[in-house]
């Protein structure tokens, strides 16, 4: 069974599963009980249907709030931390990085914490420097973690629920800007995507845009657009940063033998800069034109409608493809 | 010294016989360390064994503690295997971790010892969560974090005991004031007189104890213990104390001035609780003295085996990045 939902709604049912079939699941942080439901209501209904001793709310505490997700997870427990705006993660870097990243490493298995960090980009809000970042790439860095960046609701609902009965921690992030986007969405129990799978998003054999999370929608754009133009270019949606699904990566781009790597985080050390080295690596001798990598540009995002200034847009996608692709037979 | 007439003879017994395991452990290892026996790193605890036998008493075998990188002697005091320390000190594969942890990341869920940090501070938090996934399983545990002075600096104490006392949690954050915060003395770190002053800020009990005390700082402790079984909310317990050795072994310690430590030593807890224990009608000196030899049997009989084992093998080295070894490139 399949309904028609939003991306919101998509992930308010993947928590409303967590929390109903099983005890061990529970969420922590700022705002997110009714009947505030955070500022995106995207955890609307859940205290009230499961109780406000399961859906916590916390103070503004973003350490506490993953620490104590990480302590509650040595224990078996399955907690869904929530970082309002990705931006706070820095108060809760350690955590992340030194403890749920290492425990399971540092105590050779006898201690896990398979913890779900939920951090949401608001980059579309123009709210300036410090609400609008995407920090994926710090998170791409560090081994032991796993690292989600969904784009459509069946993926956000399918992913999140991965995420949360995942034996490893998993940072999953959402993009505020898509919790309206619709589609069709599974509504039975048990509906995943697994963890460390592209997905195909678009066919086409003139040139791979490996793309994730709201990017996604803007390469569809413009391999819509490059049509038009007789360009046929296939968008990989990679889901998962860490683990990178390679194997769909590479398969796409030995067919077409070209690639961009389109992202919102910044383009410079960005994740783009992995991808475009994977593939380098492996596909030199295939590779008709350098792969060219297009996301933010080198600088803080400002504020209102100057924001576009400096974030990708799916013209960036469309030059960077015409560089790449400009010699393509017509 | 608190009256040792409220505890038994097999209580102080107890609380002694982890003390000196403590200081055999560390003193056996700088040992190695000085005469090139073999290389390795600790931050030793010398002079804060009281702690150590104060815990060891007030908390249940399935209570939890979190400790940090000076955590030699809460690690023993959880009842952690000496030769599972020793090897993980070593680096060798009968550590507690194989070998892979150090001495900064010992842990060791079997005895409660769920994590031990070596990010000042970051212990508070996680304990908060041990707690708050006892409310969840209902069970009646406590865990107990143990901390420096320093750690009551960074954000993250202030955002854990924040939260365990609005949550009401069963836990107990235990303050090791050795007076200085690596190698920063706490009067240049703190306009207040006392640590546990910080708990009055977000609406808990706070007590200073002599640390150098087993006695009075179990009874801290302890009382904490029963507050937060309870069910009435978490406690700070300061005990204040001192540290022997420096931040890390090797540390010359020329930021402390030669009268303090000379008369840190008057009250090494070590010594002058064994002069307490003397007092006891029970207690004899052969009585104490085997105490002290099986420990020093003991720690030597861990250092060897600890010595003895091989490092984690290569495929030992790969393993726990994750639950499942992700496919070679993939990551």
């Amino acid at each position: 069974m399949s309904k028609k939902a939003t991306i919101r709604e998509a992930i308010n049912s993947a928590l409303d599963e967590a929390l109903r079939t099983s005890a061990q699941v529970f969420l922590l942080g700022e705002d997110l009980a009714d009947p505030a439901a955070g500022v995106n209501a995207v955890t609307r209904g859940l205290a009230l249907e499961h109780g406000h001793d399961r859906v916590l709310n916390t103070p503004i505490s973003e350490a506490a709030i993953v620490g104590a997700a990480v302590g509650a997870s040595l224990e078996g427990m399955l907690p869904v931390a929530e970082i309002m705006i990705m931006d706070f993660i820095g108060i809760a870097m350690d955590q992340i990085v030194n403890h749920a990243a290492k425990l399971r490493y540092m105590s050779a298995g006898r201690t896990t914490s398979p913890i779900t960090v939920r951090a949401v980009v608001l980059e579309g809000s123009g709210a300036g420097g410090t609400h609008s970042q995407s920090l994926e790439g710090w998170f791409m860095h560090i081994p032991g973690l796993k690292v989600v960046y969904p784009s459509t609701p069946a993926d956000a609902k399918g992913l999140l629920l991965s995420s949360i009965f995942d034996p490893d921690p998993v940072l999953f992030m959402e993009a505020s800007r898509l919790y309206g986007k619709r589609g069709p969405m599974p509504t039975e129990d048990g509906f995943r995507i697994p963890i460390g799978k592209a997905d195909v998003k678009r066919q086409g054999r003139d040139i791979t845009i490996v793309t994730y999370g709201p990017a996604t929608w803007e390469a569809l754009e413009a391999a819509e657009a490059l049509s038009a133009e007789g360009i046929e270019a296939e968008v990989v949606d990679l889901r998962t940063l860490l683990p990178l699904d390679l194997e769909t990566v590479l398969a796409s781009v030995a067919k077409t033998r070209r690639a961009v790597v389109a992202h919102h985080a910044v383009t410079f050390g960005g994740p783009g800069a992995e991808v475009a080295s994977q593939i380098t690596e492996a596909l030199f001798n295939e590779l008709v034109e350098p792969v060219v990598r297009v996301g933010a540009k080198f600088s803080p995002i400002p504020a209102r409608a100057s924001e576009a200034a400096v974030t990708l847009g799916t013209g960036d996608i469309v030059a960077a493809v015409k560089k790449v692709a400009g010699a393509v037979r017509v | 010294m608190s009256d040792i007439a409220q505890l038994t003879s097999s209580q102080l017994s107890s609380m002694y016989e982890v003390m000196c395991k403590s200081q055999a452990l560390e003193l056996r290892i700088l040992k190695g360390m000085r005469s090139g026996e073999f290389a390795t790193i600790i931050w030793p605890a010398r002079g804060q064994e009281a702690v150590a036998g104060a815990l060891s008493l007030a908390l249940r075998p399935d209570d939890r503690l979190i400790t940090t990188y000076r955590g030699l002697h809460d690690h023993v005091a959880k009842g952690v295997p000496l030769v599972e320390i020793a090897g993980e000190v070593l680096g060798t594969s009968v550590g507690a971790c194989k070998g892979k942890g150090g001495t900064m990341h010992i842990a060791a869920p079997e005895q409660g010892l769920m994590m031990s940090t070596g990010i000042v501070g970051s212990g508070l938090p996680v304990g908060v969560g041990l707690a708050l996934a006892a409310r969840f399983q209902k069970s009646d545990r406590v865990t107990a974090v143990t901390f420096g002075d320093g750690a009551t600096n960074t954000g993250s104490f202030h955002e854990a005991v924040n939260l365990a006392a609005t949550w009401k949690l069963p836990v107990v954050f235990v303050c090791q004031n050795n007076l200085y915060a690596e190698m920063t003395p706490v009067e240049e770190t703190m306009a207040i007189p006392h640590v546990a002053d910080r708990a009055k800020g977000v609406g808990m009990p706070g007590i200073t104890v002599d640390g150098n005390d087993p006695v009075s700082t179990y009874l801290a402790i302890r009382g904490a213990v029963d507050r937060a079984r309870a069910g009435e909310g978490p406690t700070l317990v300061e005990a204040v104390t001192f540290r022997f050795e420096g931040h890390y072994a090797g540390d010359q310690m020329k930021y402390i001035p030669a009268e303090q430590l000379e008369e840190a030593k008057k009250h090494d807890p070590m010594i002058t609780f064994r002069e307490t224990l003397l007092s006891h009608p029970e207690i004899t000196e052969e009585h104490l003295a085997a105490i002290e030899a099986r420990a020093a049997q003991e720690v030597d009989e861990a250092v060897e085996a600890a010595k003895a084992a091989p490092q984690p093998d290569a495929a030992e080295i790969e393993r726990d990045v994750y639950a499942e070894r992700l496919v070679a490139g993939n990551v």
